[in-house]
């Protein structure tokens, strides 16, 4: 008799794993948890739509972003050279409600009480949490230059590295620029988000002006000693093809700028004038993350426990993306912020239903950019966690650069865009 | 030698569930791991492997498991050429392999 029913006991468990797999979620705090997702970008999306998928739907999941769609920064260059406009880059957040049942609510949040565990909004509710992520991308430090935030108030001085408004801004500048003019891109030292960013757009520019109005230039005033990704490989394309429109500057550190005079003022070089300016200031943390005392590294960048991407200083408040200090050769890109989102959704989803933790978990990065409407180059990495230095490595021999620019990279490329905004959003 | 088993029922019952349910949430566990590490191909391949409609970069749901091996060491010695992935497969060991390819083959195209 004790045997048959220890038999079947052992049957009841062992037989029915399908069963189990909802009842891990479903009988666990899983279920009655609040997970509270502060951001909808490339990070906090996917975050938003992965908790969702790992637990199988039992986790309820909130998704707090103040813009009404995702604009994607990756791609959004193209809008500045003329081969795509901002409708293309942009996605909805109405299926991660409608097919991920993920609760979407369209306001800013004004503050975090990490000791509390609630957040407040700007036109809503103080709300509770059991697990917060945070993914509130960069700030764009516009006093660390004399005259720049009076410049992009007035919208003068652009940095259009939010997509959005500012890039269909920027791109009218550039039209309406007439031809001979000079455009001049600043690009603070490194860590920036998107660290290619800058040299395509350059390149997307001088495609423009090629076609358009050839006897203009472009003028990268990079305080870098050299450019910050892909170097060869841009500056091999540039002097193929943009020779007489693109120079490159180093060294050029940007103190102040005067919007009305179109002028440059560098901490060592001669100041310079230039018909556009397109100033990219330092960059930092989210300002939410920054207030609530959460970026741990010079006030600007978010520390986290990598096996989790748990903050450092805050218990259950998980950080994501560009804001998170990043590990050795982990770049600021929406691909890496998509791969922090799975670690982080796996975690927390482990977490709340007690579960273990992915003990070896690894992240992917490609990253395309394009140096003309149809040739491009890419960088691409993986990093495991190393248990032992507690951080992510990449793999001695792994990862690359193409071997040159090229047409049949720019079709993986615009595919790249499409899955990876479906991946995050659909 | 019969009392040795006389422990009460249900404490026996009880600690034989308990080591049940523990094996069962490190098979949950697992299971949580392999998907969201397959989860890191699906940036370019699509969630769960299933790529948008048209797309260049091919789905990998469904894919045969010793097919999706064969590909990714032939990336890896680089007798398939590639333009990103022979760089990717590198990054991978051949127990995350399988267990991508283990994955991939179990979902639906």
């Amino acid at each position: 008799m004790k045997r048959r029913h220890l038999l079947h006991a052992g049957l009841a468990v062992g037989a029915s794993p399908a069963l189990l797999a909802h009842s891990v979620f479903a009988q666990t705090a899983a279920s009655k948890a609040q997970v509270i997702v502060i951001g909808g970008g490339y990070g906090g999306a996917t975050a938003a739509k992965y908790i969702r998928l790992l637990s199988a739907y039992n986790i309820p999941v909130l998704l707090i972003e103040p813009q009404s769609d995702f604009i994607s920064c990756p791609m959004s260059n193209l809008v500045l050279g003329g081969s795509k406009n901002l409708k293309d880059i942009t996605t909805s957040y109405d299926a991660l409600t409608q097919k991920h049942g993920v609760k979407v609510i369209r306001d800013r949040v004004t503050s975090i009480d990490p000791d509390k565990k609630t957040i407040s909004l700007a036109n809503g509710p103080m709300l509770p949490y059991d697990k917060l992520v945070l993914s509130p991308g960069v700030d764009m430090m516009f006093d660390n230059i004399e005259g720049l935030k009076a410049a992009n108030d007035n919208g003068r001085i652009l940095q259009a590295w939010k997509a959005g408004a500012e890039t269909t801004a920027l791109r009218k500048q550039l039209q309406d620029m007439p031809d001979g003019g000079v455009y001049a891109l600043t690009v603070p030292e490194a860590p920036y988000r998107c660290p290619p960013g800058p040299y395509e757009r350059a390149s997307q520019v001088a495609h423009y002006f090629k076609q358009a109005k050839p006897k203009s230039k472009v003028l990268i005033l990079d305080a870098n000693p050299d450019v910050t990704s892909k170097g060869p490989l841009f500056k091999k394309f540039w002097s193929e093809n943009y020779k007489d429109i693109i120079e490159f500057r180093p060294n050029h550190k940007v103190t102040a700028v005067d919007g009305h005079a179109g002028l440059i003022k560098f901490d060592v070089q001669e100041n310079l004038r230039a018909d556009i300016l397109n100033v990219l200031p330092d960059m930092r943390a989210g300002s939410i993350a920054v207030q609530t005392g959460l970026a741990t590294a010079n006030k600007r960048w978010c520390g986290v426990n990598y096996l989790t991407f748990e903050s450092t200083v805050a218990k259950d408040v998980h950080i994501l993306g560009d804001a998170m200090l990043a590990a050795p050769a982990m770049p600021k890109s929406g691909h890496m912020a998509n791969s922090h989102a799975k670690v982080a959704a796996s975690a927390i989803v482990a977490q709340l239903s007690g579960l273990d933790i992915n003990p070896a978990p690894f992240l992917t990065n490609t990253c395309y950019s394009y140096v003309s409407d149809n040739m491009v180059v890419h960088v691409a990495s993986v990093h495991q966690f190393n248990l032992e230095e507690k951080t992510y490595k990449t793999v001695p021999g792994s990862g690359g650069v193409s071997s040159e620019a090229n047409t049949l990279e720019a079709t993986y490329a615009w595919n790249w865009a499409q899955n990876i905004w479906a991946d995050s959003l659909l | 030698m019969r009392r040795n088993f006389s422990v009460p029922k249900t404490l026996f019952l009880t600690l034989f569930l308990t080591a049940g349910v523990v094996q069962a949430n490190a098979q949950e566990s697992e299971k949580l791991h392999q998907r969201a590490n397959a989860a890191m191909c699906a940036n370019c391949h699509g969630s769960e492997g299933r790529t948008v409609e048209k797309s260049a970069v091919p789905p990998l749901a469904g894919l045969p498991r010793e097919y999706f091996i064969q590909q990714m060491q032939a990336y890896k010695d680089g007798s398939r050429k590639a333009t990103v992935m022979h760089q990717i497969s590198k990054g991978f060991s051949d127990a995350q392999i399988a267990s991508f390819a283990d994955y991939f083959s179990a979902q639906p195209r």
